[in-house]
């Protein structure tokens, strides 16, 4: 299109103006675009979702629909599929996954409370920025290393400490876990507390209160919902470590009734047993199944954090 | 060092010697002296950057919250000098602060008042329910609030928050309170009834008042300070200043609104 030499009509001028309505420029390409792209994106990872629950579900569904018990699965005491006749009770590895479980919260949650409070709160300046980078290059430490430090450093310690023929046990296994917990943890916590206002601070302080009765009475209560979520997405991310666990925990497929005790957990039993499992046996379908139920109990955790998150954002 | 406290009228509570603030490298307030006496009600106007609230900041010590903050010079409290005292929080305890927009803390209406004396120590139900009763009262709060004092503080409106703010301030029986443009979030009529309590708690406390109001710290002050760009220009009894006995030219450009 030229542009006129001499000024148009007004009826001409309407005219194009009317034109330009219906025109597809550059920009409207690209907002198409862009928004098809992104949008793709984010249905994406539904799509993944459902077709993990798919796959897994699909691999087990044959044994788990017509020869096994789920009463046996969730309560049955003896892991034992490769015996005759085979036993499927998942109890000592759903047990083990809660000792370990609970004793990496009973590190990761006051280790990583604290530093998120000395860092949101104490620290400043410089000290600050690196003790954040330094947590947060903690957080990207590949869970095998941890593995290492559980077989090669835990396991002489703890044997030494304690005097157990074994240091490879829940004890073990549960501290690597918690110290990998920590870093996501210490981040998430210290997110919540930032997002309390200074004012609040600043109002409690003028009243006489010291840095510890404004943390307590004030900055901690306003920030409990997104704390509950941190601690809950550390304990979903417990669940669902494998590596570190197996090498840490000594493996061994009995409920523990100690830390002391070696344990199994369900992440741990899918990755050391599936190799062996013939392809489409009962024991490989029974893998799939403790999968499902592993997914059912993080897809809960993870849920309820956003439950408690939302709440707490919809009650401030 | 003593005060000299004149031979005869009351006493200061506040003297102010060589006072200057930065933030790293910018002078937010310098050599400022100043008394603040028993009883009064001591106005501080000023355009913004005058170095008010840094004034303020400097009597209770919240500098801290300013982590590049320096203040020097001598400010003394009660006979004491702020920079010595052992319990910086028994000295935050004596002097009540409120802020320019209203900090409604999420909690309960009944928490917030309770929330000071609860850090001091006091326990007792009926001590609390006293103080509670007596502060919102004082704050003109109460009977807007006596039947809901469960609910959520920070849910209360805009001058009811800072009524809040102000009972709050006096639930630890302060001998000073600090008011720093409290009526910035607050409605003409809501203010007028702040400003009766505040001269009903003249007799009972002293009050130190920042306003970007000319005409608040006339109805309000006995004695106003004048502060422009970080020094205080003058200080004088409030109907003096406003009755043309002002010194300084820039204090009458100020008062008449020649600039601001």
């Amino acid at each position: 299109m030229t542009p006129p030499t001499v000024a148009p009509s007004a009826g001409a001028r309407s005219r194009s103006a009317a034109q330009a309505l219906d025109r597809r420029d550059r920009a409207w390409w690209q907002d198409l675009l862009a928004r098809a792209v992104v949008g793709l994106g984010g249905i994406s990872a539904v799509l993944f979702i459902a077709a993990i629950i798919v796959f897994i579900a699909s691999q087990g569904f044959e044994f788990a629909w017509h020869r096994l018990s789920w009463s046996e699965l969730l309560t049955g005491a003896r892991w034992e599929p490769t015996a005759k006749p085979p036993s499927y009770g998942a109890w000592p590895l759903i047990a083990g996954t809660a000792w370990i479980t609970a004793v990496a919260m009973a590190v990761a949650v006051p280790l990583s409370f604290a530093a998120a409070i000395y860092v949101g709160e104490f620290a400043t300046g410089r000290r600050r920025e690196w003790l954040k980078i330094v947590i947060e290059t903690l957080a990207a430490i590949p869970s095998v290393v941890w593995g290492v430090v559980g077989l090669q450093v835990m396991n002489p310690l703890i044997q030494r400490l304690f005097d157990t023929p074994v240091g490879l046990n829940v004890l073990n296994a549960g501290i690597i876990l918690g110290l990998m917990a920590a870093p996501i943890m210490t981040t998430l916590a210290e997110d919540a507390l930032k997002a309390v206002p200074d004012a609040h601070r600043e109002a409690a302080e003028a009243l006489g209160a010291t840095r510890w009765q404004t943390i307590r009475k004030v900055v901690l209560p306003h920030a409990r919902p997104g704390l509950s979520a941190a601690v809950l997405l550390g304990i979903g991310r417990a669940f669902g470590e494998t590596i570190a666990v197996l090498m840490a925990s000594g493996h061994r497929l009995l409920p523990p009734s100690s830390v002391f005790d070696s344990a199994a957990t369900i992440t741990a039993t899918i990755a050391a047993e599936l190799g062996e499992a013939a392809v489409d046996s009962d024991h490989y379908q029974a893998l799939f199944v403790l999968g499902l139920v592993l997914f059912c109990i993080t897809f809960t955790i993870n849920l309820l954090a956003d439950w408690l998150v939302r709440g707490g954002r919809g009650r401030a | 060092m003593t005060a000299p406290a004149p031979a005869t009228g009351p006493a200061n509570l506040v003297t102010v010697r060589g006072l200057s603030v930065r933030y790293g490298d910018h002078v937010a307030l310098q050599g400022v002296d100043l008394d603040v006496r028993e009883h009064e009600i001591f106005g501080i106007i000023g355009p913004a950057n005058a170095g008010k609230t840094s004034f303020l900041r400097a009597l209770n010590r919240m500098d801290e919250f300013v982590p590049r903050m320096r203040v020097d010079g001598n400010v003394t409290f009660a006979g004491r000098d702020v920079r010595s005292v052992r319990n910086l929080y028994a000295l935050r305890r004596q002097i009540g602060v409120v802020f320019p927009l209203p900090v409604g803390l999420p909690l309960s209406i009944y928490d917030n008042v309770a929330l000071g004396p609860r850090l001091a120590g006091t326990t007792g139900r009926a001590a609390l329910d006293e103080i509670v009763e007596r502060c919102l009262r004082r704050a003109a709060l109460w009977d807007e609030v006596k039947d809901r004092l469960d609910g959520l503080g920070s849910l209360l409106s805009g001058g009811q928050q800072q009524r809040l703010t102000i009972a709050r301030a006096l639930s630890q029986d302060p001998s000073l309170l600090l008011l720093d443009e409290f009526s910035i979030a607050v409605d003409p009529v809501t203010t007028m009834r702040i400003e009766e309590v505040l001269k009903e708690l003249r007799r009972e406390l002293t009050i130190v008042l920042v306003t970007n109001l000319v005409q608040q710290a006339r109805r309000l002050a006995d004695r106003t300070a004048f502060f422009l760009g970080g020094r205080c220009v003058e200080c004088a009894a409030t109907d003096a200043l406003f009755g043309g006995g002002a010194r300084d030219q820039r204090t009458n450009d100020y008062l008449e609104g020649r600039f601001g």
